[in-house]
């Protein structure tokens, strides 16, 4: 496949042979070719470079393939090429059944796997009219911030390390936040047994409930969270080395955010204040009292001033959590007895939760079976990392990896 | 003759067994500043043969040179580089007349020499003929001349107090009570700071380290180096960081002078360096990088007329007779 032919099957409107979405359905709504993708702006006359960023690079983040067209050390065009990590996630929707898929939902966004199966059960619960317990709509709560806290974690270092280096001040950060990163991965383990992807979420609720001493764990991990955020603050807004490097750079406002559809901290640092779990409650977020962080200037630092008060609110939600946690069971439905004990009926619908990255969704046509007829995933990475070639042109080469690092892209979910 | 080629062998010699340990050094010292333990395994204590492993590692690698690049300029690139970094040396004493050559216009030399580094460097990022070479060669010719100037100006100052470039003059003028030039009022500090500020840059430290910068440009003017010509830049990049820590002692922190007998004062010397090496050290692993105009920006804006101005408000204090030379 060329680079061309491997973006068209991924891209929107770009399988033009006209391969319908589903059947019945039209392939594009309104037959428009996809957009152009390289945005160039003008410089007079000087020798150009072509430089490759990635696939394998040291600050890709995953498998990402960004084709710089320099000027000296100013970057022209940007032209990105994705779908190296392509696992053909939503055929797979399709061949699971609504007890298996749930697993495999956590290997879309691998850092933030809890929300990704969060996304696909609220999508199968919508479509179905499943009830949840309440008691499991506190514990999908409790563990979604959690894996925020720690999605943010990954997010810090490696932003970190791209500015600072792997053999700098960057890899300093790094290692502190994988410290606390592992901390609540350590939670993770005690609750589900297993770190990365968890299978925690079942349609109906919940697989497993907190273990015995889990409580006070988790309140002793957060109290030591809480802590070391406000060292690294400490560490990263006293350095004007830090600062000269993010204010200003990668500046997204707001017109252009809302255009390109992105979300998450990235629309909220530039100054729109849409946060999923505030305008749509679900799984009984309007229980809880938590603020959206929004700040103004779009750069790379409103992002980062974006996460830090994530992080704040996050424990703020999990002491809720633990206070109110309601008795009771943590599912309606039986526990698993074979993999195609749950049907759904005929329907279809689209059940969004407000991810790490932003908004997560996912789209399920039910026809009756064990097993959706036809699933689509709406990734944050993926509609978030279309900003890119808007803001990246007329940075330096060392801005590229600064502003990639500050849109948090995870290839498992742009890619899926 | 003969004796002064005994004196470079055991001199060279010694140079690179220390470089080869102060890796070990910033390891563990790196390791502790991010709470965690550094290399452990290899020998009894703490890791204590790791630099050796480390070096017949790269020894025992395959030497690969790749089809496109410039050969002979890609061979020999990483000997140009060392040179320079080793030549360095000859220049330090270690103690009163423990030394290669205490040359009249040592600090003059040491000067020239260092800068020389460039030429390695910019012929290795040139004769790899990769684009991420290349483009951390312009930044490397760029930064470091940029930064030679502050960083002669800075060295400059205890120079012109002291009214010689006599390396054992210099150290001579820091005999006595708070004699050394690091706590001379006012010049001496702001002195030390542009010194170890442009000492950063001139190593390409982070946050200064832009012609690396592995986020950016995966590994700069030697990504297409492994095997014995990697270790080879490795080994010019620490001795030179090692040579300048030395001139760094000696300018500022009174070279050998210190409390006991004259044949601590060797060891006083290399204590001091070290010091120097840890406070440059420290520096790399808190900060971020900057970038390439922001580094530009720094040296032309501020750091080269500020240790212009240094310079010549030390040469008021010498005229006005604060000078300390003989």
């Amino acid at each position: 496949m060329t680079d061309r032919e491997q973006r068209a099957a991924v891209l929107p409107g770009g399988v033009a042979a006209g391969a319908p979405a589903r059947d019945g359905v039209p392939a594009t709504r309104d037959g428009v070719a996809a957009a152009p993708r390289t945005i160039e702006i003008g410089y007079g006359g000087n020798e150009r470079l072509m430089m490759n960023m990635g696939p394998q690079h040291p600050s890709a983040h995953g498998v990402f393939r960004a084709i710089l067209t320099l000027e000296g050390e100013t970057v022209v065009a940007v032209d990105a090429v994705i779908g190296y990590l392509h696992r053909c996630h939503e055929k797979l929707g399709e061949t699971l059944t609504y007890v298996q898929y749930p697993t495999i939902a956590s290997k879309t966004d691998y850092v933030a796997a809890m929300t990704a199966e969060l996304a696909y059960v609220a999508a199968v619960e919508k479509v179905g009219k499943v009830e949840v317990p309440k008691r499991a709509q506190y514990l999908r709560v409790l563990v979604a911030e959690l894996q925020r806290i720690a999605s943010h974690c990954l997010w810090l270092g490696t932003w970190c390390m791209d500015m600072g280096g792997a053999l700098g001040g960057g890899a300093t950060i790094f290692l502190y936040c994988m410290r606390e990163r592992e901390a609540i991965l350590d939670l993770f383990e005690a609750l589900t047994g297993a770190r990365l992807l968890y299978g925690f979420h079942q349609v109906g609720g919940t697989r497993y409930d907190l273990p015995a001493g889990w409580t006070e764990k988790c309140r002793a991990t957060i109290d030591v969270v809480e802590r070391r955020i406000d060292e690294y603050e400490a560490m990263l807004e006293d350095n004007a080395f830090f600062l000269v490097r993010t204010r200003g750079v990668g500046v997204i406002s707001r017109e252009l955010a809302q255009e390109v559809g992105v979300s998450g901290p990235l629309i909220r640092g530039s100054g729109v204040a849409y946060d999923i779990r505030r305008h749509e409650p679900y799984s009984s977020y309007e229980d809880f009292q938590f603020t959206v962080p929004v700040e103004t200037a779009g750069d790379c630092h409103a992002r980062y001033r974006v996460r830090m008060q994530e992080f704040r609110q996050s424990i703020r939600i999990v002491r809720q959590v633990l206070d109110g946690l309601p008795e009771g069971p943590i599912s309606s439905r039986p526990g698993v007895k074979s993999v195609g004990q749950v049907r759904i009926p005929k329907g279809e619908g689209y059940a969004r939760v407000e991810g790490a990255r932003g908004e997560v969704g996912c789209y399920i046509v039910a026809d009756g079976g064990p097993k959706p007829y036809r699933m689509k995933w709406r990734g944050a990475s993926f509609s978030n990392l279309a900003v890119l070639p808007h803001i990246i042109p007329g940075h330096k080469v060392a801005d590229v990896v600064a502003i990639m690092g500050s849109v948090d892209p995870v290839f498992g979910e742009v890619d899926r | 003759m003969t004796g002064h080629l005994v004196a470079a062998f055991v001199l060279l010699n010694a140079i690179i067994l220390v470089v080869t340990y102060i890796t070990l050094l910033e390891r563990k010292f790196a390791a502790r500043m991010q709470s965690r333990v550094g290399p452990y395994y290899v020998g009894w204590p703490h890791g204590w043969l790791q630099p050796i492993a480390d070096a017949l590692k790269l020894m025992l690698k395959e030497d690969v040179v790749p089809a496109p690049s410039d050969r002979w300029v890609y061979n020999l690139a990483p000997v140009v580089f060392l040179v320079p970094c080793l030549l360095i040396f000859a220049t330090i004493p270690f103690a009163p007349d423990l030394g290669l050559a205490d040359l009249n216009i040592g600090v003059l030399f040491f000067l020239a020499v260092s800068a020389l580094e460039i030429v390695g460097l910019f012929m290795g990022g040139w004769g790899s003929n990769n684009k991420y070479a290349l483009l951390s060669a312009m930044r490397a010719v760029n930064q470091i001349i940029s930064y030679d100037l502050p960083f002669i100006f800075a060295a400059l100052v205890p120079v012109v107090l002291t009214g010689s470039m006599q390396m054992s003059a210099i150290v001579a003028a820091q005999e006595g009570l708070g004699g050394w030039f690091v706590l001379y009022p006012v010049i001496g500090q702001l002195a030390f700071v542009a010194f170890v500020i442009a000492t950063l840059a001139a190593e390409n430290r982070v946050p200064f380290d832009i012609l690396e910068a592995e986020s950016e440009l995966v590994a700069g003017f030697r990504v297409e180096y492994s095997g014995m010509k990697f270790a080879l830049i490795q080994l010019g990049e620490y001795a030179h960081m090692l040579g300048t820590s030395f001139l760094g002692a000696l300018l500022f922190l009174g070279g050998w002078l210190g409390p006991g007998p004259a044949w601590l004062g060797p060891v006083w010397f290399l204590l001091k360096a070290v010091v120097v090496f840890l406070l440059v050290t420290w520096v790399r692993w808190s900060f971020v990088r900057i970038r390439v105009d922001q580094i530009l920006a720094i040296s032309w804006k501020l750091l080269l007329p500020a240790t212009v101005v240094l310079l010549m408000a030390t040469a008021l204090v010498v005229a006005l007779g604060g000078g300390r030379g003989a």
